[in-house]
């Protein structure tokens, strides 16, 4: 029901989600941001079981933010992204497993800009564009067909709006609109969100 | 006909709803009651709705599995102005200006988007709210009894009526005609 993408360009990761925040068949929010900040350039997306997903990433958050209160400077993405996993793959066979699928979208001033799929079996993988949820069925051939690594961030965003197109198209449940952000070297940048009217 | 109360009064600023277990609420609210005494003890100053909402939220996120049944909506008026929190058993928050819980959710969900909107007058929003339930207790098999309207305000809530669904219909009956 709800659908995360996430693309990385040279120098930036594009990374967009739904806005709906749904109980059963009903909609209680339209403008739910799935997406939670972890330091200045790191965004973590997460959609999953019901507050799993909240409690999870604030977690995760708190204690990258941590980190960087302890040690004087910030995680990088992929320490994040592992720290993220290692957490997940100790829950995942305790009494409490949290059911959660992520996308991790960081720059990094050595690494570069980097995007990690997890899922809710603590799998981690670094990949050059990724997406979660029912949508991604539909939108995973899209981006291997339009995608190249020096894509640039204009053609990214039209190759998310070609995604977020099919999403209108072809899938069954309304998903009306999507937050966008983009993240470089200097930070996690909001963008303007796409909805049904200006796709 | 029966009159359970369903609005627990936290304190003169913040009120809870219940649906789902009455036990689970009953007990879990009156916890948040407690917290939220111990906070204004603590610090001289009455706590935010975002605050006692996320306190809910926590308490029972630790009892996540194992059977807890609660869906509340965590309403009061703090330094932001007015706040409505929808907090449920499996630690889910969400901060919104309009929503409807329980069995009859759907139902009441209905009446009220069709007439809602953001700047209705506070008789139209009680005319709105009372239809809500009862349409949502005329179909709804696990909703009746009474209807408690509470307004919250900036200098605290006030309890606005108690109707019996019973007189409601009635009432709607005639109007009607």
């Amino acid at each position: 029901m709800e659908y995360l993408i996430g693309i990385q360009g040279r120098d930036f990761v594009l990374v967009s989600s739904d806005r709906v925040a749904a109980s059963s068949i009903v909609a209680m929010k339209h403008d739910y941001d799935k997406m939670f900040k972890l330091s200045e350039k790191i965004m973590l997306l997460c959609v999953g079981e019901a507050g799993d997903t909240v409690q999870f990433a604030e977690y995760i958050q708190k204690n990258v933010q941590l980190y960087k209160m302890r040690n004087g400077y910030e995680l990088s993405p992929s320490a994040a992204a592992n720290f993220t996993r290692k957490n997940l793959a100790e829950y995942l066979r305790s009494r409490t497993p949290y059911h959660v699928n992520m996308l991790l979208a960081g720059c990094d001033e050595h690494e570069g800009p980097a995007l990690y799929y997890m899922d809710y079996l603590a799998a981690l993988a670094k990949a050059p564009f990724a997406a979660h949820g029912y949508g991604a069925f539909l939108t995973l051939s899209i981006l291997d067909r339009y995608y190249k690594p020096d894509i640039t961030r204009e053609e990214a965003v039209e190759l998310l709006k070609k995604c977020l197109q099919e999403i209108q198209k072809r899938f069954i449940l309304n998903l009306p609109s999507f937050t966008v952000r983009i993240i470089d070297n200097n930070g996690v940048h909001d963008m303007e969100q796409i909805s049904v009217s200006n796709l | 006909t029966q009159a359970f109360k369903k609005v627990i009064e936290i304190n003169p600023y913040l009120l809870g709803t219940m649906s789902g277990s009455a036990a689970d609420c009953v007990y879990w609210e009156r916890m948040l009651a407690k917290q939220c005494r111990i906070y204004k003890l603590r610090n001289k100053k009455r706590i935010s709705v975002s605050a006692a909402s996320k306190l809910l939220a926590n308490m029972v996120a630790e009892y996540r599995g194992m059977g807890l049944s609660m869906g509340t909506m965590v309403c009061g008026w703090d330094e932001k102005g007015p706040g409505l929190y929808y907090v449920d058993e499996n630690g889910v928050r969400l901060s919104g200006s309009m929503f409807s819980t329980g069995s009859g959710y759907g139902y009441a969900y209905g009446v009220m988007d069709s007439g809602y909107k953001y700047d209705l007058t506070v008789k139209e929003a009680y005319n709105l709210a009372q239809r809500a339930i009862y349409h949502a207790t005329h179909r709804d098999a696990y909703s009746g009894g009474t209807v408690n309207m509470y307004h919250m305000r900036e200098n605290g809530w006030i309890k606005v009526s108690q109707e019996d669904v019973g007189d409601l219909h009635h009432r709607y009956a005639a109007e009607a005609q």
